[in-house]
């Protein structure tokens, strides 16, 4: 199994630290992790992008030309990654500011309106965990224990309190997926 | 603290290895890609554990003269700094080396010259392994690839510090630094007593016993017979460890057309190219120095008697690859790629200019 991903979105959106969460389930799958934050002049104006890698052997390069899948959170990363997707591949992508959808027909290309379920839940810190679980639920990359156990490791421990909420939103994400 | 296996950045790896190998001190100054390690020593609060120093300096000048002074009585300190910062140290290295004392250094390099960038680069190749400081002098140099290898590297670099009186760097480069990964740290060791380190070390100042004369830690020797004598010492001493601890690694070497050179994580860029030109036919091989100096020489010579090219990867406008023709001696075309000021090539690129350099030419 190897799975190579990149999460793409404006600053702000929580793509870092859902990247984290994610590397994060994979070490407590056993898995071998590699996150790599957009290190270069591409951080500059405004986007933030991470590239996961879940693999069950060592991992080479930390940087990649392609991807498995992608998860796309605006505008700008979908036009810089839609033709960065390995033929065969999956791009998932949120509804909310994009106007010119994906196009491709050679890659599993899946809507989410994460956006808007974050308005439902009245919580918009919840983003990137709605986003996380509806990409879980397109690719069944790691299982939602393994998150849970990967997020209690990630959390400062005055955020325990905070996993109930992050669990409703992983579940929300998935559900989205599913109805898609 | 007994070995854990968590997800942590290059720089973070760092900081908990060197509270866990029971290092004395660590005195830095905060500089963009590195900050991190002395950002998270001080979350650690060691001094209310292990009793380790963390200390942030003045400047980078004061904090390698702090390092010359905690080495000198025989205390496993070290400090970490990125190039701008590391150039400032320069002047404290060449004296850390010509007291013969052991420290560890890290640089983890972003794109210059002058302040340059934060970006990743590994332009300080010559500065580490030719002496950035005044003098014929050497020090270990260990270039970590992984986030395993940059905890790995703080006890290794101390143990061959301490083997040879010699001051050790990691040279990693911004990538490293910010990426996270696995990592298993090992189980943490207390510091060494006094008496531990009265023994392992008898150069050190520690206060004069009745019983011995004083050590005199100096690297001032106007007699230049004297001088003589001492940098004939310094140079037995990288005789042996040139003899000793040459460190690389090599992939599909075996059956290898061409050969790529690079190292820390630009080896791993290029691992990823090779992988994937050999998937369509193409047989390229790798070779990842670990010790920058001393540099494998002899591997890389024998390794280009079966191949028709070599390129090495860098992310500067050719350092190592100076190193890599002295060991070739002509006998295959060596070229070289990089990129600068904080560009990080992919895996495509790096096949691209490799194509460009070897397959379009010898299809012409």
């Amino acid at each position: 199994m190897k799975e190579e991903i990149i999460i793409a979105g404006f600053g702000g959106q929580g793509v870092l630290s859902m990247g984290k969460i994610l590397a994060y389930a994979g070490l407590m799958d056993n898995l071998e992790v590699t996150w790599m934050p957009s290190y270069g002049p591409e951080q500059r104006g405004g986007t933030a992008n991470v590239t996961v890698i879940l693999s069950d052997a060592p991992i080479s390069s930390p940087v990649l030309d392609t991807y498995d899948t992608a998860v796309i959170l605006n505008q700008q990363s979908l036009d810089k990654f839609e033709s960065k997707v390995k033929p065969g591949g999956t791009l998932i992508y949120d509804s909310y500011g994009i106007h010119r959808p994906p196009t491709r027909k050679d890659i599993t290309i899946r809507r989410i309106d994460a956006m808007e379920a974050t308005f439902d839940m009245k919580s918009a810190k919840t983003y990137n965990m709605i986003v996380l679980g509806a990409l879980l639920g397109v690719r069944h990359l790691v299982p939602l224990e393994s998150v849970m156990t990967g997020l209690k490791k990630a959390l400062p421990e005055r955020h325990h309190h905070l996993l109930g909420v992050n669990r409703e939103a992983i579940v929300k994400g998935m559900q989205l997926a599913g109805d898609c | 603290m007994e070995e854990e296996i968590k997800l942590m950045k290059g720089n973070e790896a760092i900081a908990h290895a060197a509270v866990r190998y029971g290092v004395d001190g660590y005195f830095g100054y905060p500089i963009t890609p590195q900050s991190e390690v002395l950002e998270t020593l001080e979350a650690l609060m060691p001094w209310n554990t292990t009793g380790m120093v963390v200390l942030q300096a003045e400047s980078e000048v004061a904090a390698i003269n702090m390092v010359y002074g905690g080495a000198s009585t025989g205390k496993a300190v070290m400090t970490s700094s990125s190039s701008p910062g590391v150039s400032l140290m320069q002047e404290g290295l060449s004296y850390i080396a010509a007291g013969e004392l052991p420290a560890l250094i890290v640089n983890v390099m972003r794109g210059g010259p002058g302040l340059g960038t934060i970006h990743p680069s590994q332009a300080d190749y010559f500065q580490a392994t030719k002496g950035g400081g005044h003098g014929d002098y050497h020090f270990i140099v260990l270039a970590p690839a992984t986030v395993q290898e940059m905890a790995d590297f703080v006890g290794l670099g101390f143990d061959l510090a301490f083997k040879y009186r010699t001051p050790a760097m990691i040279l990693a480069d911004g990538i490293v630094g910010q990426m996270m990964e696995k990592v298993k740290l090992p189980p943490a060791r207390p510091r060494r007593t006094e008496r531990e380190i009265a023994e392992q070390c008898p150069w050190a100042v520690t206060g004069k016993p009745e019983w011995r004369k004083p050590n005199v830690l100096t690297t001032l020797e106007l007699d230049s017979y004297k001088m003589e004598e001492n940098n004939l010492r310094y140079q037995r001493t990288y005789r042996a460890i040139e003899e000793n601890e040459v460190r690389y690694e090599e992939y599909h070497t075996d059956d290898a057309e061409y050969l790529f050179v690079a190292f820390g994580s630009i080896a791993r860029i290029c691992l990823k190219a090779i992988e994937d030109a050999r998937e369509r036919g193409i047989k390229i091989g790798l070779i990842r120095p670990i010790t920058l100096w001393p540099f494998p020489t002899q591997a890389i010579a024998e390794a280009a008697k079966g191949v028709k090219g070599i390129m090495v990867v860098e992310l500067n406008a050719g350092q190592m690859i100076e190193d890599v023709r002295m060991a070739v001696e002509g006998r295959v075309p060596v070229r070289h790629f990089g990129r600068l000021g904080g560009i990080v090539p992919n895996p495509q690129e790096v096949i691209d200019a490799f194509e460009a350099e070897f397959v379009s030419q010898s299809q012409k």
